[in-house]
């Protein structure tokens, strides 16, 4: 890594300038990460800002994001290395029956033949943060493998030999908890729970996105967000709605949250019909009157 | 702080957590040790960070360690840990044991006797667990504990070598590199099948005290045949998950873990709350999805049956199946009267007794056909 961190807080001023407002949470698991070289596991309500902090890693780390995203089935093929079968096809009908066939059958078998999927990727570019994003979609085989590849930061191809991370890679899983991940990978591990921001540090967050929308609206917001957050909806908006709401809000030129205009644009926030009902006929009336 | 100091005192600290239910074993200590060298652990907020994010493994752990941290930490931590058994231990609910017939009265030669016993097993299967006698009810627990309950598979996204199939490109073309380039024989895929996920979510409220224990049972059973596919929940007045401690080997002490864990144990139904809860931690978010989720309550609910009704509903439209297990089902003039059966009743595939042995024999063959 280009620049080491002394401190936690030396962290949090990284990723403030990289975008990412952290708390004291975030900048000592981030820093523990780097320092201890061990995977962050990162869980959370969607749209708290898991993705965005991966990325914010990156930028601070000075390296590539490599990100692999999990689902059902997914395995060696898709999240290590394959071979170019086709072009392995290609290299041999080319060559014909001219060439000695043994020297013929290394040249099969070169780096180039060689398909890097993402962990390969993220090995071989060291130093950089590799995102494995949704591991719980994943099968519990995938996850056996990943352990063993995150133990050694190292793959081992049988027909051309051992790659292994000059630098290990920043490795930061994410999970939306569907099934449990097994514990044998969750301990080799930091574990983060990210909660939804204050209402202070969520406000910093949307001026830091939208910094030409009125102060008074991202406040009403915010505001409205957090009560919002307690009402025991079927999906509660995270940061990300937040943060897309009160850009909707602004480019139809409120300057704060009408009940008209929060109406026309409640599906930024809100994704459930059934949400979208109780937020609008219960809950909203009594939010904006309380704004004052 | 000198290292072995601090060894010393994380080493306590999470005997702690582990008597709160924290998943601190000893790797995690290490790591917690590793931590707090890169860190001040004078200052409290980074001894706060470097435990929980190494000694941690679910959100449910947080609260637990957040007010053992308040406890250890916040004074002088005492001069010896506590150890695990001062905790207090919840017994499970006993079964309540009514007419106690005892089975089979001394027969005169061995031929009666033999028979007497199989004739004894053969009622056993039939009759309601709430009016057996001990020795009856470790019969049929024994039983349960046979029983493995075993689901049927669902397709996967994976694909397996097969005989017909669609064709298989990447190990045909590898076949076509083996024999140097000379196209050869198709190779063939497809789906695979993977354990389809089984819920259960146990009501334990007071009114369904005399059959929890044998529900419980038949859940341990399942977790025992499909432990990565499982899942188990109690539900009385809130929403627990046992999953974890149904994963023992041995009933009894698996049960004993499970008791420990609920802290409503026969106190008051909320059903409908209970099932709002476990939709929105677990259920939206996959739990339910594709899944065969059994509810074992009869129905009793003390909240809002219409709260009730919507949620399952939300249930029936994420769930592959739903099935009902109603102990009272099994017996004379039952009907689905109670609020909460009627509100949940058009949103079930199944409705099922479970009030015996072959009433769960039955339940286990639901599952294992949907």
């Amino acid at each position: 890594m280009p620049q080491t961190f002394a401190a936690p807080a030396d962290v949090a001023v990284a990723l403030d300038r990289a975008g990412y407002l952290a708390d004291t949470g975030v900048a000592t698991a981030a820093f523990l990460a780097m320092r201890m070289g061990r995977p962050l596991f990162l869980e959370g309500d969607p749209g708290v800002g898991k993705t965005s902090l991966a990325q914010a890693l990156a930028v601070i780390a000075e390296a590539p994001l490599i990100r692999l995203q999990c689902y059902e089935g997914i395995d060696a093929g898709q999240a290590l290395y394959d071979w170019d079968f086709r072009r392995q096809i290609l290299h041999l009908r080319a060559a014909g029956d001219s060439s000695d066939p043994s020297q013929l059958e290394a040249s099969l078998y070169e780096r180039r033949f060689l398909v890097a999927r993402p962990i390969l990727q993220a090995l071989e570019q060291s130093p950089a943060v590799l995102l494995i994003d949704e591991i719980d979609r994943a099968d519990d085989e995938f996850e056996a493998f990943l352990l063993e590849v995150l133990d050694d930061n190292a793959v081992s191809i049988p027909e051309l030999g051992t790659i292994r991370a000059q630098t290990p890679p920043l490795v930061v899983l994410t999970s939306n908890r569907t099934r449990e991940v097994h514990d044998a990978l969750k301990r080799r591990c930091l574990y983060h729970w990210l909660a939804h921001p204050d209402f202070a540090r969520e406000v910093q967050i949307v001026v830091r996105h939208i910094p030409a929308a009125a102060e008074r609206l991202i406040r009403d917001v915010a505001a409205v967000v957090g009560a919002l957050r307690d009402a025991d909806l079927l999906k509660p908006p995270g940061v990300a709605e937040t943060i897309d709401w009160t850009r909707a809000l602004d480019m139809l030129g409120a300057d704060a949250l009408t009940m008209d205009a929060a109406l026309a644009t409640i599906g930024a926030a809100i994704k459930y019909h059934e949400d979208q009902l109780r937020v609008t006929r219960d809950l909203l009336p009594d939010l904006i009157e309380r704004l004052g | 702080m000198a290292n072995l100091d601090a060894v010393a005192v994380l080493t306590g600290f999470a005997r702690a957590l582990r008597a709160a239910g924290v998943a601190a074993d000893r790797a995690r200590v290490t790591t917690a040790v590793e931590a707090l060298a890169e860190l001040d652990p004078r200052n409290g907020e980074q001894l706060y960070w470097a435990t929980r994010l190494t000694l941690c493994a679910e959100p449910d752990d947080l609260p637990a360690f957040d007010a053992v941290f308040g406890t250890w930490f916040g004074r002088r931590p005492p001069p010896l840990p506590r150890p695990a058994a001062s905790a207090p231990q919840r017994r499970l609910a006993p079964v309540r044991g009514l007419t106690a017939e005892v089975a089979g009265d001394a027969a005169d030669d061995e031929d009666d006797v033999l028979r007497t016993a199989a004739a004894d097993a053969e009622i056993l299967r039939h009759r309601d667990v709430a009016g057996l006698s001990a020795a009856e009810r470790d019969e049929v627990h024994r039983m349960i504990a046979l029983l493995a309950p075993r689901i049927a598979p669902r397709r996967s996204g994976r694909s397996t070598r097969a005989r017909r199939g669609r064709v298989d490109v990447r190990r045909s073309v590898r076949q076509m590199l083996r024999e140097g380039g000379e196209p050869g024989s198709l190779r063939y895929a497809r789906r695979s099948e993977r354990p389809r996920r089984l819920v259960l979510l146990l009501d334990v409220s007071g009114s369904m005290a005399p059959y929890a224990d044998t529900m419980l049972r038949f859940a341990h059973a399942a977790v025992r045949v499909r432990p990565a596919s499982t899942e188990v929940f109690t539900i009385s007045t809130r929403l627990t998950r046992i999953t974890r401690q149904l994963r023992l080997r041995n009933p009894e002490r698996a049960l004993q873990a499970a008791g420990a864990a609920v802290p409503d144990w026969s106190g008051g139904t909320r059903l409908g709350e209970a099932l709002r809860a476990f939709l929105d931690l677990w259920g939206q978010r996959g739990t339910a999805r594709q899944a065969v989720v059994v509810l074992a309550s009869d129905g009793w609910e003390r909240g809002d049956a219409g709260l009730l009704g919507e949620q399952m509903a939300r249930l029936a439209r994420l769930a592959h199946r739903v099935v009902w297990v109603n102990p009272h089902k099994g017996k004379d003039g039952f009907a689905p009267v109670t609020a909460g059966m009627l509100a949940a009743l058009p949103h079930l595939d199944a409705l099922v007794a479970g009030h015996s042995f072959e009433a769960l024999r039955n339940v286990a063959e639901v599952i294992a056909r949907a």
